[in-house]
């Protein structure tokens, strides 16, 4: 069987730059996030340190959102997160099945990669969910307590600064998980690394 | 053919954030404010005049009030039988709706002072009259043992205002009894406990004229000397003084083992950790008795800010934990599967 490698430019240059900004920069919020909630006198990362990097890259964060979500909104980028709602559970189990089952089995993937769609139904609908809820609730939640005086001062009773903070932290927290399994999803592609050259190079490689 | 929605996400949470940022300004014009300035607002809204006959004292009281409770007093000169009106000295004039709110608002005034000045003019010798301190009427008294008056004393002896200012630095310097209003313990409003009782030490250390009357040294500029301090405002009206100023006892609401500047909190891990001096001294106390009043869960989490940062809830950081765990197992064992397969 003749396996040919075909090219596909799916990644322009605004996106693998905001790609990799973004990466670093959720990188960096967990760990500095991580070591302001469990700060003790022998974090590795001390608290006031830890504080300083995480204010300045959530405000790096809030202008790169800011600017992906203009790109979104101007670009034909946005149209991969429109998501098609006739039949889209139907695509969404079929893109489980594949992942849990058809995977195994060598299966053709069920939406393979092209120009009209990069992303998979269940990539789809994670991104949607990533990029369109936890980011923008993550990022107003961290305003809130870059500035604890704007914060609402109680919700139904409930202290408005403990409650962004909590917010603050479960968004986090699905962003982490969210992250952790992009990045292994990422390893199936053509082989385990090309997925990431990619977004290197601009260039999608299938097979 | 497949429907799509003409809508890019991206619009939709446009509009649902414009939505959010309208019902934020909303909700934050209508509340306004925090406790502390609702209660102030109502304050000024309410008349704060007192109702004498309340209190079974007050007419007794009124013959001193009637000279010291106002900035001027008027007598007839027994010789030239003249109406004289007088400047009465600053630190001797109290404010009667000050006092009737205090906590020895059902007091005589000769309870504490000698009944010699229901003559006048006062005698001279009533100068030299000793000023009762706390201790000499709560210490050893059961009635008062959870305060604890003793353990509060030897702080105090022990504190850098009674080493360095010796017999010129008495309980009265902080708490005077004619206004003295306790707080810690009453006030359910943990902000309006932290401005009460920063504001006693903001009566010296922000102000010269008080500042001086025991030192000649020119006023410490507090926001320069805590500049080092980030969101300088938040510390300021979130913390008391005393949490990184004293020495903490867990039994005491109220530190008053004041320590030198040297050994004043520095670090950021003394307070934003799990292990924080803050959870000592008030925010236990607040956060036990809201427990004891509304239960585990609503006095947790209906209580107010103490620290951002530090875990507060084992619970919480096992669910996570495990669904972590969970993910990174699942990872794993897909990965193994995917290499054997």
């Amino acid at each position: 069987m003749n396996h040919q490698t075909e090219r596909l430019y799916l990644y322009p240059v605004w996106i693998r730059i905001w790609h990799m900004t973004n990466a670093l920069l959720c990188l960096i919020l967990i760990i500095t996030g991580l070591s302001i909630q469990f700060s003790n006198p022998t974090t590795v990362v001390k608290f006031n340190a830890a504080v300083t990097v995480h204010n300045l890259a959530g405000i790096i964060l809030t202008i790169s959102y800011g600017l992906f979500f203009l790109g979104n909104l101007f670009t034909p980028n946005g149209s991969h997160y429109v998501i098609s709602v006739k039949g889209f559970i139907m695509r969404l189990k079929k893109q489980f099945y594949y992942y849990t089952i058809g995977i195994f089995k060598k299966e053709n993937a069920p939406f393979p990669i092209n120009e009209d769609g990069k992303f998979n139904p269940l990539q789809q609908v994670t991104y949607v969910v990533l990029m369109y809820g936890f980011v923008p609730f993550v990022i107003i939640s961290g305003w809130g307590l870059l500035y604890p005086e704007m914060t609402v001062y109680s919700v139904f009773g409930i202290s408005g600064l403990d409650l962004t903070d909590l917010l603050h932290i479960t968004a986090g927290f699905g962003i982490s998980i969210i992250m952790c399994v992009h990045i292994y999803f990422c390893t199936i592609g053509k082989n385990p690394t090309s997925n990431f050259k990619s977004m290197i190079n601009g260039y999608h490689e299938s097979h | 053919m497949i429907y799509k929605a003409n809508i890019r996400p991206a619009w939709v949470v446009l509009l649902m954030m414009m939505l959010c940022l309208l019902a934020f300004t909303m909700i934050k014009t209508s509340d306004n404010s925090s406790p502390v300035n609702k209660k102030i607002q109502a304050e000024q809204e309410t008349s704060p005049q007192v109702d004498l006959t309340k209190f079974k004292n007050a007419e007794e009281n009124e013959k001193c009030f009637k000279c010291h409770g106002q900035s001027k007093y008027t007598y007839e000169n027994p010789d030239s039988k003249k109406i004289v009106n007088k400047r009465m000295y600053g630190e001797l004039v109290m404010n009667r709706d000050v006092f009737y709110v205090s906590n020895h608002r059902e007091f005589k005034c000769i309870d504490c002072h000698s009944e010699d000045y229901g003559t006048f003019p006062h005698a001279g010798n009533l100068r030299m009259e000793a000023i009762a301190t706390c201790i000499d009427c709560h210490g050893g008294d059961e009635k008062y043992a959870k305060f604890e008056f003793e353990k509060i004393d030897t702080a105090f002896l022990a504190s850098v205002h009674s080493v360095k200012h010796n017999q010129d630095f008495t309980c009265w310097m902080c708490h005077d009894a004619h206004t003295y209003k306790i707080n810690a313990r009453s006030n359910e409003i943990l902000k309006e406990t932290i401005t009460y009782d920063n504001l006693i030490c903001l009566n010296c250390h922000g102000d010269l004229k008080n500042y001086q009357l025991l030192t000649d040294k020119a006023k410490p500029n507090i926001l320069k000397k805590h500049e080092w301090l980030p969101n300088q405002a938040s510390h300021f009206t979130n913390v008391r003084c005393i949490e990184c100023h004293a020495r903490n006892e867990d039994t005491l609401v109220v530190a008053h083992h004041v320590v030198s500047k040297s050994q004043a909190v520095r670090k950021c891990e003394s307070c934003h950790s799990k292990n924080s001096i803050l959870y000592a001294s008030l925010y236990k106390y607040q956060v036990s008795e809201k427990i004891q009043k509304e239960g585990i869960i609503k006095g947790l989490l209906m209580g107010e800010s103490t620290s951002i940062g530090p875990d507060k809830s084992n619970t919480l950081n096992i669910i996570s934990l495990t669904i972590f765990g969970l993910t990174i197992l699942v990872i794993i064992i897909h990965a193994i599967l995917r290499i054997k397969k």
